[in-house]
């Protein structure tokens, strides 16, 4: 199972959150901050797997994260998950992302936080894979964002503008 | 009220914010007028104003408030409000809100939409955060959508029951019937969230597992189609085709054929296939054959495939990726123990594995390195393992010092190899050693008798260079307390002996003592030396004015110790060399009574000279006190004596003279000796005299003996075994004279071989009556845990016609039935 999906900025500002299991606001904030500690510390040549820090926990946890510019995907899954198929699954999120925003950076992460959030709902639901196909993926979202595009248009002109973008 | 702004407008602004107390002005200006927006009811911009209350929560900012506004546009009937509606939802609430119960009926709607994205988000919702109660109302919906043909709900379904079985585990049978044909799809995300699922039901009964286990022959058919089917395009990363999907079933394979004979036959066949027709030149292929691995290791494999999967670790030891490194030391660190062998041909690239850089790497090759010590490689793994831990992070050195400590004691080729071992250890790491380490190194050292001179002079040069490190600084001043004689002597042999005079050791005890570095427990071990070095030292002069100066410590321990090292020098000097006599060797095993205690007095030494027992007696009279709770008598005399070769003449001496006075008119004695109660309550002497206390205990038929008779005085002893316990054997004597006169002030006293405890219960009387008119009895008993033959030394002394008389004999002649 994965325990939370972190994806922050090589500052540590946070770009995406999700967490699959509850914690308080403000525990949240501090897994970010230890996350972002213990990953920027690390060199471009070792392994990408990590022992969770205490916060988020417990001696089943690891921390699986990928760098890619200016970018960390952070993914906290338990035993129950192979660790080098979580890396391929990031591998396949970020490709996704990359299809649905043309070529994706930062910028469309920070603007579009709900899409992306939109988008890792076709891939993980409650902590678990549900889809890995990225051509399903992008043609389930396309088809939800034309239904939320077509909500507007039926409507007069000004609320055209409603939706974040 | 002017239309709120858009998220992205918001976005921005934040974003030029320069430092964090701007951007919380700047998100708090927003909040209020969010807060404005909600509490007038504004449907059209309800959307955008939870939009941004998500961005700002994801920032770290409150939003609470905005928990019962995505309520509301759940309840809505446009995509786009629900939409957000369900992330806010599942972003801010959880079942801990009572809020939460209200989005079920929303849900229940929802379920039924005719708009499948509808039914999707509600799946989704339910199945992130729904609490038990949802999940048991809506089970049932789950479970119809789990059968539907429209393979985007039922894979959202799939992942949903799997949730609703988690929070609600009894509801686990209802989807039973659904699970039925979930194979048979053809669509590839149905059938990945289906292995899940059933994955998740075996996991959870072990019922459900059997059941399950007839879907082998599907799943492996699954797996090959997989794999044959050649290039499709839809499903394929990096050539393979759908590894995600490949990796589950390998998974549920697993757990299928895990102590299961048949199922792990069938799997045999397409295991094989898996492990050798991958292609490994990407991550993809790695992560299948990983999973291959981890299956055939953990199903009743044959030992082919065992040797397969094995060399495939090896291979991904070899691997240039350090991820592929990482999982293949983690998955041999779980093999070692079943296939040792196997593992043993890897040794070498895994002791390489110790000098990578990546600190995950290292420290699974540590521990899969300790793993593979054995007897035979113990030197080489030493050298590397010593090497690594002089050039390794300080969070390993803890644990690689134990590991180093553990693997010598078991497979040590070599006293002298064992001792370099360890002070290889104490300079290099020692600090970092493990508190518990310093008593075990210490006993490891008294008992390698041999080594004691090349110990001491090896220890004591390494404190010449630090004394930083407190265990290494602990067990040196120990050493130099006990051993410090044979330091000076200069009697090395294995190496080269240093020249070294007392005042230059007492200066580095002194040292010690003062020294900021040093703890108080270290503090502690260089007092207790420095008092130990008075019997081997000539110095004794200086040595009792340190212990003086320390008398007056602001440290209690310190003072305490000092203060009764002092009293020892005044009032009790007689009695110093036998206390701080060399330690014997020690036994580790807690059941052995006398050592036990030997060991604990040794690390006590100031407590047993402040209850003013000398330890030769203390020890016997604990273990006297031990036979005595066991036979439930409390008010015996203990009087004991055990007889241990090495002792000096002079304590032995002692221990006569307070048995004499004990066995007397029970007088306190001047030397301090063990409470003793002095009158004897009638009713023991009564059974005393009659017959011997356990008269109804089976004889045993042990016939009685003549354990001496010369000048007139015979004694006999009689047998009976103490029925308690069996290795007790209990001896009457019998002390007759048959002169004329009487014999007064009778004492009889008795010794035993060190491995026998012995306990003499008081005599009947003190008077041998002239010309046989009656006997003297005492009760002897003799505790032979070791079943060795029993023998005697008794000394005798009575008052006969006015003079004293002494005499020591040997009792050899035991019956054989008395000891065994």
């Amino acid at each position: 199972m994965i325990k939370a999906i972190l994806i922050f900025n090589n500052h540590g500002k946070p770009r995406l959150i999700r967490f699959y299991q509850y914690f308080a606001e403000d525990m949240q904030q501090q897994i970010i901050r230890e996350t972002f500690h213990l990953v920027s510390k690390r060199d471009d040549n070792v392994c990408n797997f990590l022992e969770g820090g205490s916060l988020i926990g417990g001696s089943d946890y690891k921390l699986i994260y990928r760098h890619y510019a200016t970018l960390y995907f952070v993914f906290c899954v338990d035993s129950s998950e192979s660790e080098l198929g979580i890396l391929d699954l990031i591998q396949v999120f970020v490709e996704t992302l990359d299809k649905c925003f043309e070529n994706v950076c930062e910028l469309d992460l920070i603007f579009h936080m709900d899409k992306v959030h939109y988008i890792l709902q076709e891939v993980v639901m409650g902590g678990m894979v549900l889809e890995t196909n990225m051509n399903e993926i992008v043609a389930q979202v396309e088809v939800q964002n034309r239904m939320e595009k077509s909500e507007v248009s039926v409507q007069c002109q000004p609320v055209a503008e409603l939706i974040s973008g | 009220m002017p239309a709120p702004i858009r998220l992205r407008e918001l976005i921005r602004t934040i974003r030029t914010a320069r430092t964090q107390a701007e951007e919380r002005e700047m998100i708090q200006k927003e909040c209020a007028a969010i807060r404005s927006s909600f509490r007038e009811e504004d449907n059209t911009y309800r959307c955008r104003n939870v939009a941004k209350l998500l961005y700002m929560h994801m920032l770290g900012y409150p939003a609470h408030f905005g928990q019962l506004e995505c309520l509301k546009l759940i309840a809505s009937q446009k995509f786009t409000d629900k939409r957000i509606g369900y992330l806010g939802a599942m972003l801010l609430l959880d079942e801990r809100q009572d809020v939460h119960l209200l989005m079920t009926n929303c849900i229940k709607n929802d379920l039924n939409h005719s708009t499948q994205y509808v039914q999707g988000l509600a799946l989704c919702t339910l199945g992130c955060m729904g609490s038990s109660e949802m999940c048991r109302d809506l089970a049932g919906e789950v479970e119809k959508l789990l059968k539907t043909s429209n393979s985007y709900l039922r894979k959202k379904a799939a992942l949903c029951a799997v949730h609703v079985i988690r929070k609600v585990p009894e509801l686990m049978e209802m989807f039973l019937p659904a699970t039925k044909n979930l194979l048979s799809e053809k669509n590839h995300g149905v059938l990945h969230t289906s292995v899940v699922l059933l994955t998740e039901m075996c996991e959870r009964s072990p019922d459900m597992l059997a059941h399950f286990r007839k879907l082998v022959p599907q799943l492996v058919r699954i797996l090959k189609n997989l794999i044959m089917s050649g290039y499709s395009p839809e499903h394929d990363v990096s050539g393979i085709s759908d590894p995600f999907l490949q990796v589950r079933i390998l998974r549920l394979l697993r757990i299928l054929g895990k102590s299961d004979d048949d199922s792990s036959e069938a799997m045999n066949d397409i295991l094989a296939q898996v492990a050798t027709n991958t292609e490994t030149s990407k991550n993809v292929g790695n992560a299948i054959l990983y999973e291959t691995v981890l299956t055939i290791m953990d199903i009743k494999s044959e030992s082919g495939l065992r040797v397969l999967a094995i060399n495939i670790l090896g291979r991904f030891l070899l691997n240039n990726d350090k991820n592929i490194r990482y999982v293949a030391l983690t998955s041999l660190l779980k093999t070692v123990q079943t296939d040792h062998n196997a593992v043993q041909r890897h040794r070498s690239t895994i002791v390489d594995c110790l000098k990578d850089l990546d600190v995950s790497i290292k420290r699974r090759a540590m521990e899969l390195s300790f793993a593979l010590v054995n007897g035979n490689n113990i030197r080489g793994m030493m050298k590397e393992l010593l090497y690594f831990l002089d050039s390794c992070d300080p969070e390993f050195k803890a644990d690689c010092a134990s590991g180093v400590f553990l693997a010598a004691e078991k497979y040590a080729p070599s006293k002298r190899w064992h001792i370099d071992t360890i002070m290889r250890v104490l300079t290099t790491a020692g600090s970092y050693v493990r508190d518990d380490s310093v008593p075990n190194l210490i006993q490891l050292i008294t008992n390698s008798v041999e080594m004691h001179a090349y110990t001491v002079q090896r220890l004591y040069k390494a404190l010449l260079d630090d004394i930083s490190q407190q265990p290494l600084v602990q067990v040196a001043s120990w050493c130099i307390g006990e051993y410090g004689d044979l330091l000076v002597s200069g009697q090395c042999e294995e190496e080269e002996p240093i020249q070294v005079t007392e005042d230059e050791v007492l200066d580095v005890l002194e040292g010690l003592l003062v020294s900021n570095l040093s703890t108080p427990v270290t503090r502690g071990y260089a007092l207790t030396a420095i008092m130990k070095l008075s019997t081997r030292f000539s110095s004794v002069n200086r040595i009792k004015k340190v212990v003086s100066i320390y008398g007056s410590s602001i440290d209690v321990e310190l003072q305490q110790r000092a203060v009764e090292y002092n009293a020892l020098f005044k009032k009790y000097d007689h009695m110093r060399p036998a206390l701080l006599e060399r330690m014997p060797i020690m036994e580790k095993t807690a059941t052995n009574g006398p050592t036990e205690i030997v060991q604990t007095n040794g690390e006590t030494e100031p407590s047993v000279v402040e209850a003013k027992h000398p330890p030769p007696v203390t020890q016997p009279a604990n273990q006297a006190n031990d036979l005595l709770d066991l036979l439930g008598g409390n008010d015996v005399v203990p009087v004991i004596q055990t007889t241990m070769p090495t002792k000096p003449a002079s304590a032995g001496g002692e221990l006569l003279d307070l048995l004499g006075d004990l066995s007397l008119s029970g007088a306190p004695a001047p030397a301090p000796a063990p409470s003793v109660p002095t009158s004897q309550p009638s009713f023991l002497l009564d059974g005393l005299s009659s017959q011997p206390l356990f008269n109804d205990i089976a004889a045993a038929g042990i016939p009685p003996m003549t354990a001496y008779s010369k000048n007139g005085l015979k004694i006999d002893f009689t047998f009976e075994r103490a029925n308690p316990n069996p290795n007790i054997a209990v001896i009457t004597i019998h002390a007759s004279n048959s002169t004329e006169a009487d014999m007064t002030d009778f004492v009889f006293q008795a010794a035993v071989p060190k491995t026998f405890q012995l306990q003499l219960l008081s005599p009947s009387s003190n008077v041998v009556p002239a010309l046989n008119q009656g006997t003297v009895t005492q009760v002897i008993r003799v505790l032979n845990l070791q079943k060795q033959q029993l023998r005697m030394r008794i000394k005798l002394t009575y008052t006969h016609k006015g003079s004293p008389v002494q005499d020591l004999a040997e009792v050899n002649n035991f019956p054989p039935q008395s000891w065994q």
